[in-house]
């Protein structure tokens, strides 16, 4: 049975999820440099055209599609065939079928578009759209029906996550992971400088995250309901401890509180709750919240000891973020909160971390090997960087023929 | 005719310029530059990792004056740009040829 305030609710999450994408590619363009800043951006908007396309002709249909052996849907929901606006036996009964769907888009869009960040100023955009595409076929889809689909292995083993902790962010994370090993560093990186050339911009873009997250957790819920206000509450609650925590530990190791700072915690609180959102209380928020701007920061601090370019810290942020966010649900879960949850280690049940941790493991392994893999063959074919010199000379120039600012 | 050139901080261009005025000084031409001396650049950090940046932000300002006024004009400057502190800046003088009001063809000292 359709009901009109939950579809209302659906509906509009995936609106402010859709959002989410221009706002990360605010966030970071505002990190690059400015002969690359459009570049940048594009590397996120135009995955809203690719992804969309794929998911409604075959993503969809491997990710949610009728379960083969737990591992991936079938391919016979190929152009939404059979996926109407009646609801679906498995996911969501109270809403369309095609709600539920282009609610999933959305996170299937902003997922692939987290990594760009990881190569962003060096990525040749001609392999970005092909490694895309393969990406959110052979990686995102299978690892959605894991812990969404019906009938999906993690899923059926009990691993909690509510909103992507580990489907959206450890995979962007470890994925980054892969692709800067590939790829290596800026030109000039570690001897020249990469100052952000406007923060306000990944100001803004932070702003908009923010908001957006309302809809990616709070309508994760697929309901409008108690359990969306709940996630509501912890998700801002955690980006709000997040923020403050990552720009204390800052200002004590370094001597500034920056914006930079502020604006990366509550990206860093905003990932970290995400697995957790629908299943923790506002206090457990407080701290899943509070840690994550601290640790996030010190995995941030590490790049630079480790000496490799993951540009705007992809890795930092969403794999370290959503990994401490998959274990802290093992932790802080409970029933009281959630009845269709579990408990976890804090409220008497251990056996949920190491669920957890079994998914984690499983995430970033298939995630890095594939990501690996695929990289590997596109960087053999087609090469995955510009030229030295189109390097230098920027992005904006050698790959679109356009410049962001004319003074 | 002396040409005025001097370096200050940018803040302290507003008390510059209403000392220069009262003086009765004509007008002035300013820029904002960026530049080095003793006082070296800063450093801004991001995300942890700390840069250097070399050059540091400045005021230039131009001034020409009769040759009768030049030691009371870099008297106010020298006084109202100071504040004791490394990075106050520099002032250079130079002795000027012509100057030409191009409206009305006027030169030298009425040109000013």
């Amino acid at each position: 049975m359709i009901n009109a305030g939950d579809t209302a609710f659906i509906l509009v999450s995936s609106a402010l999820v859709m959002f989410m994408t221009p706002g990360l590619a605010l966030f970071y363009a505002g990190m690059v440099r400015n002969k690359n800043v459009l570049a940048t951006i594009m590397q996120s908007f135009i995955i809203i055209g690719l992804v969309t396309l794929i998911w409604v002709l075959w993503g969809y249909s491997l990710a949610f599609g009728p379960d083969i052996s737990g591992v991936v849907g079938s391919l016979s929901w190929f152009g939404l065939k059979g996926v109407g606006l009646s609801p679906s036996p498995d996911y969501a009964n109270t809403i369309p079928h095609q709600a539920f769907m282009i609610f999933q888009c959305m996170f299937a869009i902003i997922t692939p578009a987290l990594i760009t960040g990881a190569f962003a100023e060096r990525m040749k955009f001609s392999a970005l759209l092909v490694f895309i595409a393969l990406w959110s076929t052979l990686v995102y889809s299978p690892l959605a029906h894991w812990v969404w689909g019906a009938g999906g292995w993690l899923g059926k083993l009990g691993a909690l996550d509510f909103a992507g902790g580990t489907v959206v962010h450890i995979s962007s994370g470890v994925s980054a992971l892969a692709a800067v090993l590939i790829i290596s560093k800026r030109k000039g990186y570690g001897k020249e400088q990469f100052i952000p050339h406007n923060l306000p911009m990944t100001i803004t873009g932070t702003a908009i995250l923010w908001f957006g997250w309302f809809g990616f957790n709070a309508g994760s819920a697929l309901g409008s309901n108690g359990l969306a206000a709940g996630a509501f509450v912890t998700t801002h609650v955690a980006a709000a401890v997040a923020s403050l925590s990552w720009m204390f530990a800052e200002w004590i190791l370094h001597g500034k509180p920056t914006t930079l700072g502020a604006a990366s915690g509550a990206v860093a609180g905003l990932v970290a709750i995400t697995p957790a959102a629908g299943f923790v209380s506002p206090i457990s928020a407080v701290i899943i919240g509070g840690l994550a701007g601290v640790i996030c920061y010190m995995g941030v601090l590490a790049k630079s000891k480790l000496g490799y370019d993951d540009s705007l810290d992809v890795v930092g942020i969403h794999g370290l973020g959503g990994t401490w966010g998959a274990l802290a649900t093992g932790l802080f879960a409970s029933t009281a909160v959630n009845p269709d949850g579990a408990n976890g280690l804090f409220f008497g049940n251990p056996g949920q971390l190491w669920i957890q941790f079994l998914s984690i493991v499983a995430t970033c392994i298939f995630a890095f090997v594939m990501t690996f893999v695929i990289l590997k063959i596109l960087d053999a074919i087609m090469g995955l960087r510009v030229s030295e010199e189109e390097e230098v000379r920027g992005l904006d120039v050698t790959q679109h023929s356009e410049t962001g600012y004319s003074f | 005719m002396k040409k005025i050139e001097a370096i200050i901080k940018p803040f302290k261009l507003d008390e510059v310029k209403e000392g220069l005025m009262e003086i009765d000084v004509k007008g002035m031409t300013v820029t904002e530059v960026k530049g080095f001396g003793r006082q070296k650049g800063h450093t801004e950090i991001y995300r942890g990792a700390e840069y250097r940046v070399d050059f540091v932000p400045k005021v230039r300002i131009e001034v020409v004056v009769p040759a009768e006024l030049l030691s009371e004009a870099v008297k106010v400057i020298e006084h109202r740009a100071k504040t004791g502190q490394i990075g106050d800046g520099k002032i250079f003088v130079s002795s000027l040829e012509e100057a030409i009001r191009i409206r009305t063809g006027e030169r030298g000292k009425e040109a000013i």
